[in-house]
């Protein structure tokens, strides 16, 4: 008798959190997703009456922000891979008793607030910083072109902010990779490249599925960086959520959008779990 | 030459590494440097060296309050997320039970949620309960962020536990509780440890789903944002850089001590 009630002992407090918290208010959204006005009430008060119209109207209002943030978060994870992949093989594979201080040193910029250095980069790349006036003499980039308040900007924004949840897992798969099996692939006449691609590549893929998502989902959402980086050609669909909550008092559009993004990712992560076939991650 | 281009070859992996840092490091260095800047109101262009930020932190009003206000939802957050979090990852380690699977589902669902979206879900669940945003129900939304990664973490340390050691415990007439509190305990606690440091540093890094329920509360990042528009004062980049070290220190005595116990 107790050997089974043990587990479940142990579960309900933080199941029970996790239904109060986090199931509780997303069925919550989904009512309020679907709400209009009260006619002649004030800003703010609404009523259930089941418009599922909202889900259209809102998409069409905001298909934009809805590419741009599925756009530019493919892309900062695209390059976040780029660069972080190396790294973690170098401190895997050349850091010997140096690996553990260099992963400290990739989560230490966290300790320094996000947001801080989101605006550092914002005055490093801005008009007073030094690095505009700097190309700019060597004739690099044209008097008019400015860095910030840029998609590039923005882009390179989620890059930076999101490459140490890249590292962190490609660093951990990459590490229990067994040198020898490279030794052998060298053995067998494989070029680096081919054994990079045959064998280092496969099995570090866990490491780079889930890089991948930790980079991609929170990058999707993010409105962080296009509202410090960006410009109001650069908005987010985080972006919007945030003013509809904040700024319009508009709930039913913000739950709208907020349902809409977390299906979306679901999707996607579904889809590219199976597809990268590393389905015991989920 | 030859030489050059093979060393170069050799160690273009290295070299490499060395870049990535520096591009990791640029503006954490920017940040320390402007922190001693003689820069009265906003800290955006170079005005001359000074302590005086780093002898009176608390001199730009509210930074200090945010920040202590950061610290205690960060302690809160850790403090029920590591409990409830690690009491979970037990359940999913070491018991085979019915719904296991759904468990699981229910952990990685709000590590797949944008953060936005949760902020968002539950500032509407309070509204519905006339709870006003602040700080309790900050610390709820923290907890429920930090909770999924406290049971990864931990998850991770039991899996990879020799079952053989708790067997050796049983072999030697440990009952169940003495080989849990003497044997397995012990051996997850550098596991318990590790996700309540991930735990702090995720709450009190926090922005997106803090603004949408803390109400008019401040904490140190929304201190931040708010004051960017009109210039941050230095006093928050002593703040961040003092941060950094002090997570740096505390990260590296915590390497030093697991060391130590491994040789003895």
């Amino acid at each position: 008798m107790k050997k089974i009630s043990t587990p479940y002992l142990l579960l309900i407090p933080g199941m029970g959190f996790l239904f109060t918290f986090f199931l509780l208010p997303l069925i919550n959204l989904a009512q309020t997703s679907t709400q209009t006005p009260v006619g002649g009430g004030d800003t703010g008060q609404y009523e259930q009456t089941l418009r599922f119209a909202n889900y259209i109207d809102a998409f069409v209002e905001n298909k934009e922000q809805f590419g741009r943030s599925f756009l530019y978060a493919t892309i900062a994870t695209i390059l976040a891979l780029a660069i972080a992949y190396p790294l973690a093989y170098a401190i895997a594979f050349k850091g010997g008793k140096y690996k553990n201080i260099m992963l400290v040193l990739v989560v230490a910029p966290f300790f320094t607030s996000f947001l801080l250095r989101t605006i550092a980069w914002k005055q490093i790349l801005g008009e007073e910083g030094f690095v505009v006036p700097t190309l700019r003499t060597f004739g690099i980039i044209s008097e008019s072109t400015t860095l910030t308040s840029s998609a590039f900007a923005v882009v390179a924004g989620m890059t930076y902010n999101f490459l140490p949840f890249m590292t962190l897992p490609l660093y951990a798969s990459i590490d229990r990779i067994d040198p020898r099996t490279l030794e052998a692939s060298g053995d067998l006449y494989a070029n680096g490249f081919t054994t990079f691609r045959k064998v280092t590549l496969p099995l570090s893929m866990p490491g780079v599925v889930a890089g991948t998502l930790l980079t991609f989902i929170p990058a999707a959402g993010d409105y962080v960086n296009a509202a410090i980086l960006g410009s109001p050609q650069t908005k987010m669909l985080g972006n919007v959520i945030e003013s509809r909550y904040f700024k319009i008092v508009d709930y039913p559009t913000a739950a709208v959008l907020s349902f809409t993004l977390m299906a979306a990712i679901l999707i996607l992560v579904t889809v590219y779990v199976r597809k990268a076939g590393t389905e015991e991650l989920v | 030459m030859k030489q050059i281009s093979r060393w170069f070859q050799r160690n273009l992996i290295r070299v490499y590494a060395v870049f990535a840092f520096t591009y990791l490091f640029i503006p954490v260095a920017y940040t320390f440097a402007f922190s001693f800047n003689d820069s009265g109101k906003s800290n955006l262009v170079w005005k001359g060296f000074t302590l005086s930020n780093w002898q009176n932190p608390c001199g730009a009003p509210e930074v200090c309050t945010a920040l202590g206000n950061s610290i205690k939802i960060g302690f809160l957050a850790t403090l029920f997320s590591t409990i409830l979090g690690t009491m979970i990852a037990f359940a999913l380690g070491r018991h085979k039970f019915k719904g296991r699977s759904t468990t699981n589902l229910l952990i990685f669902l709000p590590m797949a949620t944008p953060e936005i979206v949760l902020g968002a879900s539950l500032l509407s669940l309070f509204l519905v309960f006339q709870i006003n945003p602040g700080f309790w129900p900050t610390v709820i939304a923290h907890v429920l962020f930090c909770m999924s990664f406290v049971v990864v973490t931990v998850k991770a340390r039991i899996a990879s536990l020799d079952p053989r050691l708790e067997q050796a415990a049983m072999d030697l007439y440990a009952n169940e509780r003495e080989t849990f509190r003497r044997v397995t305990l012990p051996l997850v606690a550098p596991g318990i440890a590790a996700a309540a440091l991930l735990a702090f540093s995720l709450s009190f890094d926090d922005f997106i789903i803090t603004n949408f329920n803390s109400g008019t509360m401040t904490t140190f990042p929304k201190f931040v944002y708010t004051s960017a528009a009109r210039g941050i004062p230095a006093q928050a980049n002593v703040i961040g850089s003092a941060m950094f070290f002090l997570a740096l220190a505390i990260v590296i005595i915590g390497q030093f001590v697991g060391r130590k116990r491994k040789v003895s």
